[in-house]
């Protein structure tokens, strides 16, 4: 959450109610409930490691509203981010490892395990294609949901491969 | 909810011992969609081609509509498929020199309707796949995508008991299998248009109620798809900022 703060700060200053809204506003539907209190931790830690500052907004009969803004430090930090490639996704399976022990295990039919695996990934897919039906022109929304539909569509590739070699 | 087919042992054995079908039972309700899955040589276009009686099984049962046809000859069946069926392939196979709308209204017209009610089904087809402005065109001017949504008016000009569709996105880029996706969705959900429908694209099966996973000419898995819920996109992308 730090680098989506700080890049957010980079339009201007902003109260962690305004990040939160604007966070849902760019990510909406696909993106699920932000906890307040996980944005004021983060803007804190960002303040203690001077990425970010503050100033006191006073309002009648309220405690005073906290303004932050982004540091020289904080925009310099935020510039190797931008200007970093992503590293690739890690193959993270808990599938694979769970189908390569059950059979050397003995405990399971590897293509029944494999089975139920493509019936988890085809629901998945159809979830995402119904709701890319309700996306209504939000093309965030949209290329996100694209995107997680190839990574199941490759996964679904895969089950075939491990099928071929180790569904017996 | 009545099936309306219903196969029982099923098989297709070729000349030489090859068992293209192993005594194949499946059931399809009417209003279903079914997918059929599996990898190339497994069968699948077998069993649709003998749905269809494009070919004829050496055993088993197959049940239309409530009533045995496996053992029709060839000329009962020949009105079976222009009455009660609707066929699409991976190639579209249009007649080039006649136009969209000849095209779509031809089996019509084959099947008896009056002139006048198969230009207003054609314009309706047409129209509810989005391509009603292209009536006039030629098909060979098309893309692919226009071309089988053209081939899949044609298929359902006669109002099919089963829409039956080997590969319908097969010979298309990712754009177009999406366009001739939506409008199988549409025929499907919002018509309730039966469908069996061969596939090996995974995007094409997850929009079916059923899929068929096919192995060695038999059917080896089931799986029963739910409608998605739309208020779970944020579980299943579980994007994190
Ligand atoms: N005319 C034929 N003569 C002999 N074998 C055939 C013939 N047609 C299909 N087969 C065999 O039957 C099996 C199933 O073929 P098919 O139904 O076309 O598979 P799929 O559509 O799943 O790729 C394959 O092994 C194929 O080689
Ligand atoms: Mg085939």
């Amino acid at each position: 959450m730090r680098f989506p703060l700080l890049a957010l700060l980079a339009g201007g200053p902003a109260h962690g109610y305004e990040l939160k809204q604007a966070l849902e506003q760019r990510f909406g539907s696909v993106l699920p409930p932000i906890n307040a209190g996980q944005i004021y931790t983060t803007l804190s830690r960002l303040e203690r490691d001077g990425l970010v500052g503050d100033d006191a907004v006073a309002q009648n009969g309220r405690p005073n509203k906290r303004v932050y803004s982004l540091t020289e430090a904080g925009r310099a930090e935020l510039g190797g981010w931008v200007a970093d490639a992503t590293p690739a996704a890690r193959l993270k399976d808990d599938f694979f490892i769970k189908l390569v022990l059950a059979r050397a295990a003995g405990i399971a039919d590897p293509a029944e395990l494999i089975a139920r695996q493509r019936d988890a990934y085809l629901q998945a897919l159809r979830e995402l294609d119904d709701v890319a039906l309700t996306t209504n022109g939000d093309e965030t929304a949209a290329l996100l949901i694209e995107g997680a539909a190839l990574h199941l569509e490759a996964d679904l590739k895969w089950l075939d491969l491990c099928e071929q070699r180790l569904g017996s | 909810m009545e099936p309306v087919i219903v196969t029982r042992g099923l098989t297709r054995e070729y000349e030489g011992g090859v068992r293209a079908l192993a005594g194949i039972d499946v059931s399809v309700e009417e209003g279903e969609f079914v997918a059929v899955t599996g990898p190339s040589g497994c069968g699948k276009s077998t069993l649709l081609n003998l749905l269809g009686g494009l070919d004829r099984p050496t055993a088993g049962e197959i049940e239309l509509g409530g009533r045995r046809v496996d053992g029709f000859s060839e000329a009962r069946w020949a009105h079976v498929r222009r009455d009660e069926l609707g066929f699409v392939f991976q190639f579209f196979n249009l007649i080039g020199n006649l136009s969209v709308a000849d095209n779509v209204e031809l089996p019509g017209l084959l099947a008896g309707l009056s002139a006048r009610e198969a230009r207003v089904r054609r314009g309706e087809l047409l129209e509810s796949l989005g391509i009603g402005e292209l009536a006039d065109a030629s098909p060979t001017r098309l893309s692919g995508g226009q071309q089988q949504r053209v081939a899949i008016a044609r298929a359902l000009i006669n109002r099919p008991k089963v829409l039956l569709a080997d590969e319908p996105t097969g010979a298309l880029d990712s754009a177009s299998a999406r366009e001739v996706m939506a409008v199988l969705r549409e025929a499907h959900d919002e018509r309730g248009q039966t469908i069996v429908l061969v596939t090996h694209d995974a995007r094409v099966a997850a929009r079916a109620d059923r899929v068929l996973a096919m192995r060695d000419g038999a059917v080896a898995h089931e799986t029963r798809l739910e409608q998605g819920d739309a208020t779970s996109v944020s579980r299943l992308m579980q994007l994190e900022v």
